[in-house]
């Protein structure tokens, strides 16, 4: 008998629909992975189940846990459930720990709630499912609180609180999409331990096709709140019976076709960086001894030339987003020189630095945080336009803006709307179109795709590498993401803890990584052909 | 955490001398000459020349600011031109009720504010949360002479549970002493914690939008202990910024309402000062309660730290 049988679901928010006629069933001990993009309906189907959904959200269907009806169950029946026999863990692990309680109170508050365990035996139990989750009692003591701890150590704090009184069912909610990919490979494989240690069935949701292939037994793909596919991985995505099943799996192993840009022969380079390098102040141990600096950036040296792509790719806090900021010119670096076309800019005041800046670019992750939502399209995407020598006119303003908006598939109507009433893939084609409206020759583009979904992402990577073909655009892309650096780049740089530790062309740096730092990057990212292979031998 | 308090410490010893400065120099240049005032206006130039002298008016500007804010520290405010005793004297008689006062109204404010923020966020846009943001709205709005006048009416004249005002000194026994003082604190503290209960709200509406709220209610916790065991506490920080700011309207408001219920209080005393020209009194009065709204905001610091480790980490 399955654990958790869902059998036509339909949810609506208010009038809206979300889901309808969802089925999806976990056994003990399997893993069944729930694919699909954003506003497909995936989390607000492990909040059903939950039943922590928004106000005004309606179910209908059957939902049915361990014999127990979810739908028709009382609030006291849930809190019972919740966080005993059904643990959750979320997306965003640096806000999904109250910041003003301790780690050990958090983990212990549950059992305790539970179990009407005292205090002291709480604790103790607290302390082994966080020794358990490999957060140690030397470094991780249970008075520590949540800043203390880096993204992938909150993660498993939260995974210690959903995992606490082994739960019947785990829902795991994109439990590794904020974090880099070689934390991912460790928090998924302490969740596949978990699983088997404890008996549980793993609901994991995610939008990463290579992630579900490799963890997951069973496969359900959602698209607009209805099932398109479901069925054992291994035949579900080596069939891809389903043209959308195949859209999403061809789109997530997308490499945009990139003829060479012709040059009009400047063999000039674009960008010099040498031995460039950043400290920050640290931390004053004593009073009577200086604080020793935080080297972030030490001793980098690279080269970029015109129209050619380079990754500058590392691990969270390795250093990259503070080496591409002192390139934009945006902070100081503490050493070293950065040239841009032959002239430093390091040192230089504002009002020298604007050629500098006019043809430099940036585009950042976050597509919904980079634009201010009270203003106008024209005005967002004109604004890089303050750094020419002559101040275009208004009718000239909005020309170049209608043209910026046609260069990243947009029509010159979307001017005059708000950044809300864009999707999250058309907020990122405004980024770039706010990054080429000074016709830049470099754009530095920080995790550009991370926040978007396959298809989406998709066709980011084409238009970068259109604007890279036709306008003779150089890139610096900045991502933990290894398929992007394929996908897009020459050359491969690999940053590890301040200092570049590899370099090269990008196929034999992803392909023989030589460093440790490289070699652990290749071997932690998910590759969907490797994972299906994988699933195969499994599967049969 | 302790470079954190010693940083707040030290910055609120400064903020305390800049308002010494502030008030002494504008009181240099407000109109009206204490040694012509207490002799009268019938004075001659030479008498009032003579005592200016004595009184040692007629020292250079900044001498005459150190001898007052030492006098300051050494809590000797003075002599009171008009009632030709030690300022020290008549602060010591009227702190005894203005303190218990402001304290009462600021303790009355947090307890109605925080339960009524609580209600209210809980039940967002239901019929009970609009009542109560309703009546604090109206809190907010009706001047506290007015709540002052009504409490008036409604208890001493018609209930007559309490006096009218008035107050019978700590010597009458407390509950007699303490029962004068129930409506002044009341109609001091209603218009604060309307405010406050305000700010409470939508303190608590954001952070229970937060993910560690979910995560809390995974874990099985019911509704309710969710919201005061995780959502609380990280919506107090701005509760205290607003409690700490409302303290100096509050100690303004106290001058108001004991003037209403007849009170020998601070308030009362600066009021009179002010009207005879009292310049001396006026000036100690105002350095003790910038004194006392620094001293609420410093506690408020320090409870900032106490609310949020990651205050204490952070220097």
């Amino acid at each position: 008998m399955s654990l958790l049988e869902i059998e036509n679901l339909s949810l609506t928010i208010g009038a809206t629909p979300i889901l309808k006629g969802v089925e999806l069933t976990v056994s003990p001990r399997e893993v069944v992975g729930l694919v699909g993009e954003s506003g497909s309906g995936k989390s607000m189907t492990a909040l059903t189940i939950m039943q922590l959904l928004p106000h005004l959200a309606r179910a209908e269907g059957r939902v049915a846990f361990d014999g127990i009806d979810i739908l028709g169950a009382t609030e006291d029946q849930m809190c019972a459930l919740r966080g005993d026999d059904i643990g959750m863990v979320f997306q965003e692990p640096m806000t999904a720990l109250n910041p003003v309680k301790t780690i050990g109170e958090q983990v212990a508050e549950g059992i305790r709630w539970h179990t009407k365990a005292g205090r002291a035996e709480a604790e103790d139990r607290a302390r082994k499912i966080l020794d358990r989750v490999g957060l140690p009692e030397a470094k991780f003591p249970l008075s520590r609180y949540p800043h203390q701890l880096s993204g992938g150590q909150r993660q498993r704090v939260v995974i210690a609180i959903a995992c606490a009184l082994k739960p019947k069912l785990l829902i795991a909610d994109e439990p590794t999409t904020a974090l880099d990919v070689v934390l991912q490979a460790q928090i998924l494989d302490l969740l596949r331990d978990l699983v088997r240690e404890n008996r549980m069935g793993l609901l994991l949701i995610s939008h990463d096709l290579a992630v579900v292939t490799e963890m997951a037994d069973r496969l359900t793909i959602l698209r607009h709140g209805e099932v398109t596919e479901a069925g054992d991985t291994a035949r579900t995505l080596s069939e891809q019976q389903h043209p959308y099943t195949r859209e999403l799996a061809l789109a997530s192993m997308h490499v945009p076709a990139r003829p060479k840009p012709h040059l009009a022969g400047s063999a000039k380079p674009l960008l010099e960086v040498e031995g460039i390098g950043r400290d920050y102040p640290g931390r004053r141990k004593s009073l009577f001894r200086p604080a020793q600096p935080i080297r972030a950036v030490d001793d980098v040296s690279l080269t970029i030339e015109p129209a050619q792509s380079v990754a500058l790719v590392g691990r969270s806090g390795c250093g990259k987003s503070t080496l591409a900021r002192m390139i934009l010119a945006l902070d100081k670096p503490t050493a070293g020189t950065i040239r841009y076309r032959g002239e430093a800019i390091s040192g230089k005041a504002e009002a020298e630095l604007k050629p500098a800046r006019r043809d430099m670019q940036v585009v950042f992750q976050d597509p919904y945080g980079s634009f201010d939502p009270r203003q106008k399209v024209e005005k967002l995407v004109a604004e890089p336009l303050h750094l020419l020598e002559k101040q275009p006119a208004a009718a000239e303003r909005r020309e170049m803006v209608a043209h910026a908006l046609h260069e990243v598939g947009l029509g010159p109507r979307d001017m005059d709307k708000y950044p809300h009433e864009f999707s999250g893939g058309q907020r990122q084609r405004l980024s770039i179109a706010r990054a080429i409206i000074t016709r830049p020759k470099l754009v530095v583009a920080d995790e550009p795709v991370s926040a978007l979904d396959v298809s989406i992402r998709a066709q980011i990577l084409d238009l970068f590498a259109e604007l890279n073909q036709k306008l003779g655009i150089a890139y610096l892309f900045i991502t933990h993401d290894l398929t992007v650096a394929r996908a897009m780049a020459d050359e491969v740089l690999v940053m590890h803890e301040g200092k570049i530790v590899e370099r090269g062309k990008t196929p034999d740096v992803l392909d023989h990584p030589r460093s440790e730092a490289a070699r652990a990057l290749v071997a932690a990212a998910p590759d969907l052909h490797r994972a299906i292979a994988r699933k195969m031998q499994e599967q049969g | 955490m302790t470079a954190f308090l010693v940083k707040r410490l030290i910055i609120a010893a400064l903020t305390l001398v800049l308002a010494s400065m502030v008030v002494f120099a504008v009181m240099e240049v407000l109109p009206g000459d204490a040694a012509r005032l207490m002799l009268g206006l019938n004075a001659s130039a030479d008498q009032v020349e003579v005592l200016r002298n004595q009184m040692g008016l007629n020292a250079p500007l900044v001498l005459r600011y150190l001898h007052w804010a030492g006098g300051l520290l050494s809590l000797d405010f003075g002599r009171s031109y008009t009632y030709s005793v030690p300022v020290i004297d008549l602060v010591r008689e009227r702190v005894v009720v203005s303190l218990p006062l402001a304290l009462i109204a600021l303790a009355l404010s947090t307890v109605i504010a925080i339960p009524v923020g609580v209600f209210s966020a809980s039940r967002q846009g239901r019929t009970g949360d609009t009542l109560a943001m309703g009546a604090a709205q109206l809190g907010v709005a009706v001047p506290n002479f007015w709540f002052a006048l009504m409490l008036i009416y409604l208890f001493a004249v018609w209930l007559r549970l309490v006096p009218a005002g008035g107050f019978p000194g700590w010597g009458a026994g407390i509950w007699t002493a303490l029962k004068s003082l129930i409506l002044p604190a009341v109609a001091l503290a209603l218009p604060q914690a309307a405010i406050l209960g305000r700010v409470a709200r939508s303190a608590l509406i954001e952070v229970l939008n937060e993910d560690y709220i979910r995560t809390a209610r995974a874990k099985g916790l019911p509704y309710r202990a969710v919201l005061w065991r995780h959502a609380l506490r990280n919506a107090m920080i701005p509760v205290l910024t607003i409690l700490g700011l409302q303290f100096a309207f509050l100690l303004a408001g106290t001058i108001i309402i004991e003037n209403v219920f007849y009170l020998p209080g601070l308030g009362r005393l600066i009021f009179q000062a002010i009207t005879q020209r009292d310049l001396i009194v006026v000036e100690s009065i105002v350095m003790l309660l910038v004194a006392a709204v620094i001293l609420i905001n410093l506690l408020v610091d320090f409870s900032y730290a106490i609310v949020d480790p990651r205050l204490r980490a952070r220097q």
